[in-house]
């Protein structure tokens, strides 16, 4: 007899185990906005991510379209994977003194690990981490940028 | 005339099957080697190696400001601990003091680590059980903390954060209000974790008395962390060497003597629950100061040999290097809790039947690229 009345109390509490999940997984049926993290291929629009988001490195360019790259190479020897190529060039200024400009800034997006060594690092602010996250791309070769925008030029305070 | 064959598989047939190394339960690329006799595990030879990127030797071409990206890619879910045991390591090494903000920041960050890893594996502990709830609830509470993570340092699983002397960047203006609203907002929703599964019936079935592993197994194994103080092995790093500042919080190491997975899975839920109880201790305690004392560019070590260990969300992380007073270490080497943690699992799922295996592997808690570095 008491055989027979443990199993069936073990059903019993089984079932109330049960039924305490349910209850509230049924309380978020009817609560649904409670569970939802973010829906996100809809919310492409409204969405927008923290100003640290570590999206890619960018070059910052003011609207006279110059930006504060000297071409020191600091972030090209601190970066581990090898992701910034800077290629550079002599140049003569009216003064007579000969200058380094940078020819382009080569970043390879496929190969970064987003340790954010460059933009720390930097001695003259030229880089920073943009927002964008959408990166899928059909050819690997998209994937390899110059940051610097073609026809850009130092900016005038930007000390070596 | 086809002969019809003559072996049927029978009750003393043994089996070698593979489970892996794309099987969902490993997560990740693992590979189980089981022999079988019927649907009873006779023995597993786990093989891994499928994700080795030699980070160890790649290590020793990068500077160390360079290897805490690399300390990252290991145990994933655990990012700020690693950071945080090589981090410990240079400042070990070079004498340095680090300014009591970045201690407590450091604190609050592997404590917010260790809860949402043990919420993942919750909810991935409950997939592995058929309970496919656990897996939407667990990330909703994780998401939390990832935004807060991501508002600070911009990204929600690698985050390269504390380095060597301190932080990369200031946290953001935010971050305590954010901590003080999750700290009531979780603690509303972790009873529902035990309203969902640890009461469920089928989930106790399925985890008591499953995978027994005594105490002094578990340290003949080495295994440390929640599956192994489930074993009533006292190896938490954080009471035994307090590093950052443990030392001034008050939180007990949560220990069970049954050591099932039904025990481990209940250190994991206890755990959080101290977890939260030292965010709470430590959210008002934020010091001003200095975010980062100011390193030499190249971090050279003196000639001899280090070693540090850290408790991250599995267990003890040692991290030892020998340096010959170069820029980069001459060799290192890490002692990763889950390369310990993997190699029991023979011992727990022999004589228990396939799926127990998966609860098995799945209470161990285990993360493969941290197996193979």
């Amino acid at each position: 007899m008491n055989a027979f009345f443990n199993y069936f109390s073990e059903i019993g509490h089984g079932i109330g185990t049960l039924l305490k999940g349910m209850r509230v997984t049924s309380g978020y049926f009817f609560r649904p906005r409670e569970i939802i993290t973010q829906k996100y291929p809809e919310n492409r629009a409204t969405l927008k991510m923290f100003d640290q988001f570590k999206g890619e490195v960018v070059m910052p360019h003011d609207k006279n379209n110059n930006h504060r790259c000297t071409g020191c190479g600091i972030c090209e020897n601190n970066c581990p994977n090898g992701s910034i190529q800077i290629l550079t060039r002599k140049e003569t200024t009216p003064e007579g003194k000969s200058v380094r400009v940078i020819d382009k800034h080569i970043y390879h997006l496929s190969m970064c690990t987003f340790c954010g060594l460059c933009v720390k690092t930097c001695p003259s602010d030229a880089l920073a981490f943009g927002q964008t996250f959408e990166h899928a791309v059909f050819d690997r070769q998209k994937l390899t940028k110059v940051l610097n925008k073609p026809g850009s030029s130092l900016k005038k305070d930007v000390k070596e | 005339m086809v002969e019809k064959s003559e072996v049927i598989l029978g009750e003393n047939e043994h089996l070698r099957i593979n489970m892996g190394p794309q099987h969902p339960s490993t997560h990740g690329v693992l590979r189980f080697e089981l022999d079988l006799r019927g649907e009873i595990v006779d023995q597993v030879i786990p093989h891994c190696g499928y994700i080795h990127r030699g980070i160890e030797k790649m290590s020793e071409a990068n500077t160390y400001q360079q290897i805490i990206h690399l300390t990252d890619r290991m145990d994933y879910l655990s990012a700020h601990q690693n950071n945080e045991a090589m981090s410990l390591l240079v400042e070990k090494a070079l004498g340095i003091e680090v300014p009591e903000r970045v201690k407590v920041i450091r604190t609050i960050l592997s404590e917010l680590s260790r809860l949402q890893s043990h919420e993942l594996w919750w909810a991935a502990f409950g997939m592995d059980l058929g309970a496919l709830t656990t897996f939407f609830y667990g990330l909703r509470d994780r998401e939390r903390i990832l935004d807060i993570f991501e508002e600070s340092f911009g990204s929600r699983l690698l985050h390269s954060y504390i380095c060597p002397g301190g932080l990369m960047n200031d946290v953001h203006p935010n971050f305590k209000s954010r901590i003080k609203e999750f700290i009531p907002y979780f603690r509303k929703k972790l009873p529902e974790y035990d309203q969902l599964l640890t009461g469920n019936i089928i989930f106790m079935e399925r985890s008591k008395n499953i995978g027994l592993l005594t105490r002094e197994e578990a340290i003949a194994f080495g295994i440390t962390g929640p599956s192994g103080r489930g074993s009533g092995f006292s190896c938490d790093v954080r009471k035994h060497e307090p590093y950052s500042a443990y030392d001034r919080v008050d939180f007990k190491e949560i220990l069970y003597t049954e050591g099932d997975t039904y025990a481990r899975y209940r250190v994991r839920i206890d755990e959080m629950w101290e977890s939260l109880r030292i965010l709470e201790q430590l959210v008002d305690q934020i010091p001003d100061g200095d975010y980062t004392v100011k390193m030499k560019p190249i971090i050279k070590l003196p000639e001899g040999e280090y070693y540090q260990r850290v408790e991250t969300a599995r267990g003890e992380l040692g991290v030892y290097v020998v340096s010959t007073g170069d820029k980069y270490p001459e060799r290192i080497h890490f002692r990763t809790p889950n390369f310990s943690n993997l190699f029991v699992i023979d011992k727990l799922a022999r004589g228990h039947k396939i799926a127990d295996l998966v609860a098995i592997s799945g209470s161990l808690d285990l993360v493969i690229p941290d197996i193979d570095r």
